[in-house]
């Protein structure tokens, strides 16, 4: 490696550990010292929203009820992230030695992996993973079972309510929030819902101390992650960094000495310009991201990119909310119109002001995230949207 | 004060019960929230948007039909951000929208359009989007057409029926730009489980489901000269007609209606009531039949429980659902049908009219009896028994039409000769009226006494509750009912098709030891029907049920037997109930359909 200004990691994958021995250890301390390890180490969810994982935790083993469930997001869908792939088939115990502590702290006796209808080839080796699994946890004496569901092929089930919707057999449709899982998730029973990365660093952190991760990253941002590095770059791939990384210094060493954008965070992420790279931090209190950096030379056309996002969120609408279903229509088809000159420059502003309308208006996520991509690259490019 | 939460909204301070939402908090404060998703018999589905206000402290807009409402929010809901946000919200559903008003059904009674007008929108903000879509039109059905090109994809349509009816012929399909709502493999409504109840179509905001017209159908009849048209009036129709002509809710109009036909035209104004107190003996024999079969004869193919047959959405239902149990319905007719089928026999003779020149119409609270009116087996009388079904919102129109004043109308009488009723009629169209009719009359034959309830008023069947049971204890019986002594006979009452369901699974399961099931497929009963006046709430009806009853009780006649009409067309026509003539005009039989 020509440059070593990014730090690498070694936790997620990491081989120094046996799962079982974590496990064992860690069923027998109590709920409180492993909250407090979750919560002190400042690991936020790794799926794209960034809630801190030891809260969400604490909330749902608050709940009185008798039936709660933890739910592995592993509907991977953003395009440009295949980093839980990589994770569910290098590591799959860690994950659901991560999904069991989670059941144990918050009182679950029943785990489910919802997995991306695409990665149906992984299923046979996850199950077959799933059988030690169970035995091991069968000899702890420990009252847990995790079950594998597909899912449906839309990147909408990825959005946790209408994942638990897809999994109670419905059309994968977001709900209203509040409430939220913490209280009522799947079949409205108080529910720990996270991305496979998140629980493998739950459990990593369960073995190396909270200081360990702790220590790692920024004030916001604790920690490493794993990227999914793709585009014009000569070493694409997975790879563990520290976060907190400014983006010149990402670029430096994945760009390929040309790079004009890096999309951070796939299509629902922001497109950072080169003059900006400086100034960009790779993490919560810059610009977040759930994996996927995407980098663009100059031989792109910005126009082509945002189309091509445009497009990927008007199939991917679920439908069901106006600002969205419609919304994203109209932004493809303006910026079309604009292309072909059957629309002014300005209404290139009355996009921009409907995309601020879908962030604040939109049912849920997906909806909200169109302006990220749409605004920073119209914002950055005009000139390309328009000549 | 628990249970209470205190809130702010627009800067005033508001109290309400925990568990309701910023919309309802609004509302109580007269604050004027718009809405196009939410209905209140409906779970909140928040996807208009056009309901958002904003929260202090929240980056996003909030959907306030589905935000609960929580101690120490403060809510604006007009400002800058908000009034933005809705405009936007009404000119994409309109972009999308084949907004063709002068040529839809729903024009000027349309919510859409409502909220187009309030917001001013003189130009699009946006482009035109239904060039591009290939949007379809169901117009098969008798009864209902399905117009995708006016649908903002609220998805009311598919939570009533779901949730109210428990058909669920409706379903959301595809995603994204292609998401639309859809029928079992998008097959036209005609051939779906659709029991054509019309409670989606009530509840459709825009013109996307409305009712299949016969306006015109029945103008052109009354015009034609060589044509005598008869007209028919269901129950329901009568407490509900005055809210689409600038009347509350709760209004009785039965003298108006009757004048307001006769200015229309219609060469006699008759009365469903008349053969709802008919049902009534044909009904209510059938019964002490089915009884008498089962408790002397011990007959194994006796099927009890009996359940009631003037629904015809229930009977497309049964016939969907349950078509292993079509035995246990009653053979007999609707009203409307019985209605159809005396006019052009009975009616035609008595008044020595050509049956092929009668044009049958009724006006009824309900969009199933449309296809009720188009079943093959509707011709015992040699034609078409009823030829156009009217909804009571389609007589609106025509009254409108004709320049009619109906509030300054004055009251009059529907004719003779099947225009007589008692109030035992007029409760057909509260759910369990036609339970409480039965009683009064069977008791009454059984024992020669009043049922004993003060007043007639059978009040355990009456009500909004989903599943109303009543047990009657017969005794000191004639003697030609002796095997009734001691009998305690159960009856259960459910309307909605979803509260039908609980009662079908309790007969199935073995667990109910009912007699006689009286189900209507609408939500509070005809008065709740798919062809009643917009909105449908269940304040309303309330109003339109408290109608119901003040009406019998103002009757002279509150039992069916006692209807002088009714004595008469047995005498001089039907002989007795269940007679051959009767089986032949008034009984019929279903068919097993499938569930799909
Ligand atoms: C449209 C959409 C798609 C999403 N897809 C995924 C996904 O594929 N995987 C994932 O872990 N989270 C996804 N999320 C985020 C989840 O809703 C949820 O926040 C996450 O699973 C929580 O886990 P975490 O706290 O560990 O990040 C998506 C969100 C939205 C709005
Ligand atoms: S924002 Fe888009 S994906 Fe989310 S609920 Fe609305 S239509 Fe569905
Ligand atoms: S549905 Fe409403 S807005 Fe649409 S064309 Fe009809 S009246 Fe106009
Ligand atoms: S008419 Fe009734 S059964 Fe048919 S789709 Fe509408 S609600 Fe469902
Ligand atoms: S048909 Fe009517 S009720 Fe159903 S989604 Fe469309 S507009 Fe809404
Ligand atoms: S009325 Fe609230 S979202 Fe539709």
């Amino acid at each position: 490696m020509p440059n070593t200004k990014l730090k690498r990691v070694d936790i997620i994958f990491s081989e120094d550990c046996v799962y079982k021995d974590v496990l064992a250890d860690n069923l027998k301390k109590s709920n409180e010292d492993i909250l407090k390890d979750i919560l002190d180490s400042g690991l936020r969810g790794r799926g794209g929203a960034g809630f801190p994982t030891g809260l969400k935790w604490k909330f749902t083993s608050q709940e009185t009820e008798e039936e709660k469930y933890v739910v592995c997001n592993a509907d991977e869908g953003e395009p440009g992230t295949f980093k839980d792939r990589e994770i569910l088939t290098r590591v799959p115990l860690k994950v659901f030695g991560g999904m069991a502590i989670c059941a144990k702290v918050i009182g679950a006796k029943h785990g489910y992996v919802y997995l991306r209808g695409e990665y149906q080839f992984l299923k046979a080796d996850l199950e077959k993973a799933l059988e030690e699994f169970h035995s091991f946890v069968k000899e702890l004496g420990f009252d847990f079972q995790i079950h594998i569901l597909m899912g449906s092929g839309a990147y909408i089930c990825g959005e946790e309510s209408a994942l638990f919707e897809s999994m109670e057999g419905k059309r994968g449709e977001p709900r209203n929030k509040p409430p939220y899982p913490t209280i009522s998730g799947f079949r409205n029973k108080p529910t720990v819902i996270n991305n496979v990365e998140t629980l493998v660093y739950a459990f990593m952190i369960c073995r190396i101390g909270a200081g360990k991760f702790h220590e790692l990253g920024t004030t916001d941002s604790r920690g490493s992650k794993v990227f999914s590095i793709s585009g014009d770059t000569p070493i694409a791939g997975i790879y563990e960094l520290e976060l907190g990384m400014s983006l010149e210094d990402f670029v430096e060493e994945f760009g390929d000495g040309d790079t004009k954008a890096v999309q951070v965070g796939g299509a629902s992420g922001f497109c950072v310009p080169r003059k900006k790279f400086k100034d960009t931090i790779i993490g919560f209190e810059g610009v977040p991201t759930g994996g996927s950096m995407m980098l663009f030379n100059s031989s792109r056309s910005m126009y082509n990119v945002l189309k091509n996002y445009v497009e990927f969120f008007e199939e991917e609408s679920c439908g069901q909310c106006t600002p969205c279903r419609v919304g994203c229509q109209q932004l493809k088809k303006g910026i079309e119109a604009i292309k072909k000159g059957e629309k002014s420059a300005h209404y290139l502003d009355t996009l921009q002001k409907l995309a601020d309308t879908m962030k604040v208006s939109s049912k849920c996520g997906l909806g909200q995230s169109v302006a990220n991509s749409f605004s920073s690259i119209v914002d950055n490019f005009r000139e390309e949207m328009i000549y | 004060m628990a249970n209470t939460v205190k809130l702010n909204i627009d800067g005033i301070d508001v109290s309400i019960e925990a568990g309701k939402t910023v919309l309802d908090a609004a509302k109580k404060l007269n604050i004027h929230i718009p809405t196009l998703c939410y209905h209140e018999d409906l779970c909140v589905a928040g996807n208009c948007r056009v309901c958002v206000v904003e929260q202090e402290g929240v980056k996003n807009l909030v959907a306030s039909c589905a935000m609960p409402a929580q101690d120490g929010m403060v809510i604006h809901t007009n400002t800058h951000k908000v009034r933005n946000a809705r405009r936007h919200v009404v000119e994409l559903l309109l972009s999308e929208h084949n907004a063709d008003c002068t040529k839809c059904y729903k024009n000027t009674r349309c919510e859409l359009q409502d909220l187009a007008g309030e917001m001013v929108i003189n130009e699009h903000m946006f482009l035109d989007l239904v060039p591009d879509k290939n949007y379809t039109i169901d117009n098969l059905s008798p009864a209902i057409i399905k117009d995708d090109s006016k649908c903002i994809r609220c998805q009311r349509c598919v939570r009533t029926c779901d949730e109210l009816q428990h058909v669920s012929a409706l379903g959301v399909a595809y995603k994204g730009e292609h998401m639309k709502i859809s029928t079992f493999f998008e097959n036209p409504m005609y051939e779906v489980v659709c029991t054509n109840c019309g409670q989606c179509v009530i509840r459709c905001p825009t013109g996307a489901l409305v009712e299949k017209n016969y306006l015109d159908n029945v103008w052109d009849a009354i015009y034609d000269e060589d044509k005598h048209v008869i007209v028919q009036t269901a129950p329901a129709t009568r407490i509900a007609l005055g809210e689409d002509l600038g009347m509350e809710a709760g209004s009785i109009v039965t003298g108006k209606m009757a004048a307001a036909l006769r200015r229309l035209g219609f060469d006699s104004v008759l009365d469903t009531d008349f053969t709802a107190d008919l049902t009534i003996m044909e009904e209510g024999t059938e019964l002490l039949t089915r009884l008498k079969r089962a408790l002397v004869d011990k007959d194994p193919t006796v099927k009890l429980p009996m359940t009631t047959s003037c629904s015809p959405g229930w009977i497309k239902f049964i016939e969907h659902m349950y078509p292993e149990y079509l035995e246990n319905v009653s053979t007999c007719k609707s009203p409307q049908q019985m209605f159809g089928a005396l006019a052009k026999t009975y009616y035609a003779e008595k008044r020595g009219i050509d049956p092929a020149k009668i044009v049958s119409v009724s006006i009824m609270p309900c969009t199933a009896k449309k296809f009720e009116a188009n079943r093959p087996e509707m011709r015992d009388s040699g034609y078409q028994d009823v030829d156009m079904g009217l909804t009571t919102r389609e007589l609106a129109v025509m009254i409108k039409q004709a320049g009619i004043d109906f509030k300054e109308l004055p009251d009059e009488k529907f004719d003779s000769l099947m225009g007589k009723s008692s109030g035992a009629a007029v409760i057909f169209g509260a759910t369990g009226g036609v339970m409480e009719a039965a009683l009064r009359t069977a008791y009454e034959i059984v024992t020669g006494r009043e049922v004993p309830f003060k007043n007639l008023n059978i009040t355990p069947v009456r009500g909004m509750e989903g599943v109303k049971e009543a047990a009657v204890k017969i005794e000191n019986v004639l003697p030609a009912w002796s095997f009734l002594e001691g009998v305690e006979l159960k009856t259960v009452v459910a309307h909605g098709l979803t509260n039908a369901n609980k009662v079908m699974q309790a007969v199935k399961n073995g667990t109910a030891d009912w007699h006689f099931i009286e189900i209507m497929a609408c939500p509070g009963g005809c008065l709740g029907g798919g062809g009643q006046p917009i909105p449908t709430t269940p304040e309303i009806r309330k109003k339109r049920a408290e109608a119901i009853y003040r009406e019998d009780a103002g009757m002279a006649i509150r039992k069916s037997h006692e209807n002088p009409e009714i004595k008469q067309i047995y005498e001089e026509f039907l002989e007795e109930p269940l007679s051959h003539k009767s089986h032949w005009l008034l009984h019929t039989h279903y068919q097993a359909r499938k569930r799909e």
